[in-house]
């Protein structure tokens, strides 16, 4: 197995300690050279386009769609204000790499801003964070949005270049609902954060009814790096479908966790040797491999994929926000099922009635079986119950609550099972030997 | 007349035409489960299929208000869409095959349902919503007969909205239809969703009643027994009532209204739509003054003075006494001995009868305008104070003028449809002797001192004139002379500028004491501008009482007298030595009403009237019981010229009558000709032929034609008498319990 290379793009500036997040390290990598490019008229909108489109940057956020497609959406010439969003309000259970570039590469994600705010002809972007960041990720990037106005590359007529590039910082309060694209614009209007019916699509109607672009930190913050190294670097550091890298957030039991930078496509064995192996060298039970939305994957099968989008999809779960749950064998599906079902019930904006009604339906029915009152006939009605939430509301966010349940039955259905019929025992406690 | 310069603004494109055919390209085929139909494009699922009848299970969809697409009910399948999609909000496109009831879609929408019931209490037995339930309509339909959710359910405290709207919460299935009506509608939003989750609850955040003049129409916007009717609570079943079509009684919009009877009796008012006139909502003041209708001061008898005492009588006996009064006012040609105050919603034919007794006995004092104080250029009236455009016109005027109105207290339903042009585009300007909250942002408003109203409405004169370059017209030079101009004048002329416009004479301008110099000032305004003239009058039939002739100074259709009588001022300034008051107290209907209660205890009173008051019986000779609103046949004539005739819709009180009934019988007893009407279509069919061409009105035919030579100059007002608060209008609304302990009816602070 060929040596890995680590902290290629967003983290580049990590080999630098802890100056890694100043303006001085920053420009010590190449930052800011292309912004002064598109500054001294270098550098074409279309040109920015054209290269993100090559690079197959796929979004980071979660849904992977591909970044360069969606500022082309952009209707750039119309005579009206446009905005440039950034999605900081990292929620997604598991999820910890937009922390970490904020706290460590800051001013990757201005770069980032005032290029895709060029391309797609913003003058305002906006930086959504969350409101849990405030110990030190929005300092940090406060800090480096002063230091980029105050070296001259963001303001009015930029060094004459005639370009206007303004970046605000917004400090969510907190809810996982804002992570979701229209909600957060919702409650970046000073609303409450409930998603909007789409159509219309931001890119139409967006932030105060303007055509906004919403991208997620990490797939704003790698733009600099794709177009100093070229597109086809980029590219070629991934797969086919997933170009470049991404950042993995490896949690739950493993010897290492935290935020590892490594190419697309990598197989997952070794992604979790990298992470240190499993927890006191247990044995791997199931993987969640991109927040806690996507479906659950068993071990034996999870030991076969390689981490890039299309894979993890055929595989039937989703690369999501690259946020790997790993569970060992000692981690009763019941119990991590509710404790899911119980963040969507709280999370749910209450807006449309599946998601409303059904998340705390499913929350209480898990709780009811873990407290030994269930019934065999639950474990369907559950799958059921998901069954109608998912599709049928405004956002993603039902969808995201019935996943779990789903995968996690159809799965670990035994356990489920066992459960029922010990009236409320796991099957991990009585009979680990069978609960792989 | 002058063309205006060309400097307003161009308007905001047109909104795109309503039919579906208005071009080829504007239409797009579509299918709905195999029946091929024809879309206009960007219209929603859900209008198409309602245009063709095909129903689709809704909550939180209201034609009137924004999208939502929250309750999820309206799932449809759409082919080649992955997921079912919301009718409400998925626009149509060419070539689109719709199904409502397929197996997909059904399946979604029964989810839906199923959704909605596991925390929905089961207590429909003891729920007013019960049998007008669009969730109990729609569970027949989509619900399980059992339910699977066996898990606690849901329970919300109730929240204290004030005396008008009652709470279970615990019922709500947060459709947001009341939020989004705050919203949009009324312009407040006094209701929000508070919380996450299923603890998700509609309320007002922090404890407050919800106290807007139009809230009661989140009662009928709620599709569940969450928001309901207080006063109207438990007082009856909808299936054991019926519906009877009546009009609003107390202002000049003419709101329809469904009144709910059970036994003869009125229970409660809904609003009938119409969308020419109240669309889908109704005013609180037209929905709750009902609950006035059965108050312990209803007249029950006919009463007689006698000897300083109150004694019930037979109506003979009271109509012999009435008669014996006037006569002994009018004998040996004293004509002008008697006076006849008649209220501005008294119905056409009550005016027209009243007017024919009145002149029968040789008198022409009679007068409907029982608030206005300033009668010096009555000759230039139009034929009827008429709104200068029709209602539904309103919301597609640029410029509007209101002067002298606190309109959302005057004619609610006008307000909102002021407020509609407004969040159009219109630019709407105020010149008011105080600051009233309109919920949107007017282009100028001009609040001028009371005693200044004129003064500065005529800076708006100059500014308009100087605007189009033009000369104000000649009688009115003398108004503008040295008038100080300033910003907010300009922008209040500017607003006029943008066509069509319209300048609004409000009922504070019409009570003031210089009314004829406003209006002249007013008439001279829309005729620099080149827009319309129009009125806000006081009650339900003031055009109606004017075209009846229910004045001194003109016949029915406006025909010349030979000699005006006493205006309704001038005829309780000089003492008459009789008066009929038809359906007024005259402390609080009368412009100057204390001091009219020497005449009228020292003359013979006849009055007709619903209520009983200590200053009736103290005033008053004669007591002649007559219905409400809801007892009486009849005809409003609204302010944009709109005849509407009704049924009586609950049975007498007591042996109260309709009062065109009563009149009939007076006019029979005072030897008045052809006086044997059977009902009121024979009344208003021997007006109409009396009127002849002058029975049709448009709205505009209210320009004013005068040259009354304002003068501009300040005089003194009591400014508090001018503004006649919205529940102590008329008699009903003063007697609503609900009303009156509401915040507006408090006169607390306004919202």
């Amino acid at each position: 197995m060929a040596e890995r290379q680590f902290n290629l793009v967003c983290f580049e500036t990590l080999k630098f300690g802890d100056q890694s997040h100043t303006y001085e390290t920053y420009r010590k990598i190449g930052g800011y050279d292309v912004w002064e490019k598109v500054l001294r008229g270098e550098l074409t909108r279309d040109a920015i386009i054209d290269e993100m489109k090559k690079s197959g940057i796929r979004g980071r956020g979660g849904a992977g769609f591909p970044t360069g497609v969606k500022m082309s959406f952009m209707p750039r010439t119309a005579p009206m204000q446009k905005y440039l969003v950034c999605n900081s309000d990292e929620s997604e259970p598991g999820t910890c790499h937009d922390r970490d570039i904020l706290r460590y590469n800051p001013h990757a994600l201005v770069e980032g801003l005032a290029l895709e705010s060029y391309a797609i002809g913003a003058t305002v972007a906006y930086n959504y964070i969350r409101g849990e960041f405030m110990a030190e990720p929005i300092p940090r990037f406060e800090a480096a949005l002063k230091e980029a106005y105050a070296a001259g590359l963001l303001g009015k007529n930029i060094r004459g270049s005639g370009i206007d590039q303004d970046i605000h910082t917004f400090v969510g309060a907190g809810a996982y609902i804002c992570g979701e694209e229209t909600a957060l614009l919702e409650s970046l209007e000073g609303k409450q954060g409930k998603p909007r019916f789409k159509p219309p699509f931001p890119a139409n109607f967006g932030l105060y009814g303007a055509p906004t672009t919403i991208n997620n930190t990490q797939s704003v913050a790698s733009i600099p790096t794709i177009l100093r190294k070229g597109a086809q670097w980029f590219a070629d550091l991934g797969v086919k479908g997933s170009g470049g890298t991404a950042i993995f957030s490896m949690s739950g039991h493993v010897e290492k966790p935290g935020n590892y930078e490594l190419p697309l496509g990598i197989p997952f064995p070794e992604l979790l040797a990298i992470a240190g192996g499993m927890l006191g060298g247990r044995k791997l039970k199931a993987v969640i491999p991109g927040g806690s939305s996507c479906p659950v994957i068993p071990a034996e099968k999870m030991m076969t994929l390689t981490m890039d989008f299309d894979t993890v999809k055929a595989a039937g779960s989703g690369l999501g926000t690259c946020a790997t749950i790993v569970m060992d064998e000692t981690t009763c599906m019941v119990k991590t099922l509710r404790r899911l079902a119980r963040f969507y019930h709280a999370e749910s904006c209450g807006q449309c009635t599946p998601c409303r009604e059904g998340t705390g339906w499913l929350h209480r029915v898990l709780t009811r079986i873990i407290d030994g009152k269930g019934t065999k006939a639950d474990i369907d009605m559950l799958v059921d119950v998901a069954n109608k939430i998912e599709g049928h509301t405004i956002c993603a966010l039902g969808d995201a609550a019935a996943w779990p349940v789903q995968s996690f039955i159809k799965h670990f259905r035994h356990e489920f099972e066992y459960m029922v019929e010990h009236k409320g025992r796991s099957i991990v406690d009585d009979a680990p030997q069978v609960a792989a | 007349m002058s063309t205006p310069a060309p400097t307003a603004p161009p308007p905001p494109a047109p909104p795109p035409p309503a039919g579906p055919s208005s071009t080829n390209q504007d239409v797009v085929n579509v299918e709905v489960n195999g029946i091929a139909l024809k879309a206009r494009k960007g219209q929603m699922i859900i209008e198409v299929t309602d245009q063709a009848e095909i129903y689709v299970p809704r909550f939180c969809y209201h034609p009137k208000l924004s999208i939502a697409a929250n309750c999820r009910m309206c799932l449809v399948e759409v082919e080649k869409a992955p997921k079912p999609l919301p009718a409400c909000a998925t626009p149509v496109a060419e070539g689109m095959k719709i199904f409502t009831r397929s197996k997909r879609a059904i399946s979604a929408q029964k989810a839906t349902m199923e959704f909605l019931l596991i925390n929905h209490p089961l207590d429909c037995p003891i729920c007013d919503q019960g049998g007008e339930c669009e969730l109990q309509d729609l569970a027949m339909g989509f619900g399980r007969g059992v339910s699977r959710y066996t898990e606690r359910k849901r329970i919300v405290k109730d929240k204290n909205l004030g005396p008008l709207v009652s709470t279970d919460m615990t019922r709500c299935i947060h459709c947001t239809r009341c939020v989004r009506f705050g919203a949009e509608v009324a312009g407040i939003q006094e209701l929000g969703a508070n919380f996450r989750s299923d603890r998700s609850e509609i309320g007002t955040y922090i404890e407050k009643s919800v106290d807007h003049e139009l809230s009661g129409n989140i009662i009928d916007l709620c599709p569940v027994g969450a928001l309901n009717n207080k006063p109207y609570r438990y007082s009856a079943r909808a299936w054991e009532m019926i519906a009877k079509p009546l009009v609003s009684p107390h202002d000049c919009a003419g709101s329809n209204l469904d009144a709910h009877v059970l036994r003869g009796r009125l229970r409660r008012v809904v609003p009938r739509d119409n969308e020419a006139i109240n669309e889908s909502w109704l005013s609180d003041r037209d929905r709750f003054s009902c609950h006035a209708v059965y108050g312990a001061d209803r007249l029950q008898k006919p009463r007689i003075k006698q000897g300083g005492a109150w004694v019930e009588v037979s109506w003979q006996d009271a109509l012999t006494a009435a008669v014996g009064a006037l006569r002994k006012a009018t004998e040996g040609g004293g004509a002008s001995g008697l006076g006849t105050l008649v209220s501005p919603s008294a119905t056409l034919e009550e005016a027209y009868l009243l007017q024919r007794i009145t002149r029968h006995l040789g008198s022409d004092n009679i007068d409907y305008r029982l608030r206005q104080r300033d009668f010096r250029d009555q000759s230039g009236d139009a034929r009827a104070p008429l709104l200068g455009c029709s209602l539904a016109d309103l919301d597609t005027r640029q410029g509007i003028l209101v002067v002298g109105s606190n309109l959302r207290m005057e004619v609610p339903i006008v307000a909102h449809r002021v407020r509609k042009a407004a969040r159009k585009g219109a630019s709407v300007a105020f010149v008011n002797p105080a600051a009233y909250e309109y919920h949107f942002k007017p282009a100028a408003y001009v609040t001028a001192p009371p005693d200044a109203l004129a003064a500065n409405l005529a800076a708006v004169l100059a500014a308009a004139a100087s605007g189009a370059g033009t000369q104000v017209p000649a009688h009115l030079a003398r108004a503008v002379e040295g008038v100080a101009v300033t910003d907010a004048h300009r922008a209040a002329a500017q607003a006029l500028t943008r066509k069509p416009a319209l300048v609004l004479l409000g009922q504070i301008a019409q009570r003031h004491p210089q009314y004829a110099d406003i209006r002249a000032l007013a008439a001279g305004l829309a005729a620099v501008t080149g827009a319309t003239l129009g009125y806000l009058s006081e009650g339900a039939n003031a055009a109606g009482a004017a075209l009846a002739g229910a004045t001194p100074h003109r016949g029915p259709g406006g025909q010349a007298v030979a000699r005006s009588g006493f205006d309704a001022r001038g005829m309780l300034e000089t003492a008459r030595n009789a008066y009929l008051l038809f359906g007024i107290e005259p402390t609080k209907d009368l412009a100057e009403g204390e001091a009219a209660l020497p005449a009228l205890r020292g003359a013979a009173v006849v009055a007709f009237t619903a209520f009983v008051s200590a200053e009736l019986e103290d005033v008053a000779d004669v007591l002649l019981p007559i219905g409400t609103f809801a007892e009486t046949a009849g005809t409003f004539v609204n302010a944009e010229g709109r005849w509407q005739s009704f049924d009586a819709a609950a049975d007498a009180v007591g042996e109260s009558r309709a009062g065109w009934r009563v009149l009939r019988v007076l006019g029979n007893e005072l030897e008045l000709p052809n006086c044997e009407y059977r009902t009121p279509s024979d009344v208003v069919a021997d007006l109409e032929r009396e009127l002849g061409d002058a029975r049709h009105l448009a709205p505009g035919d209210a320009q004013y034609k005068g040259s009354f030579a304002a003068s501009g100059r300040a005089a003194s007002v009591d400014a508090a008498a001018l503004d006649v608060p919205i529940y102590a209008i008329d008699a009903l609304v003063r007697r609503s319990e609900p009303l009156q302990e509401t915040v507006l009816g408090q006169g607390r602070a306004p919202i």
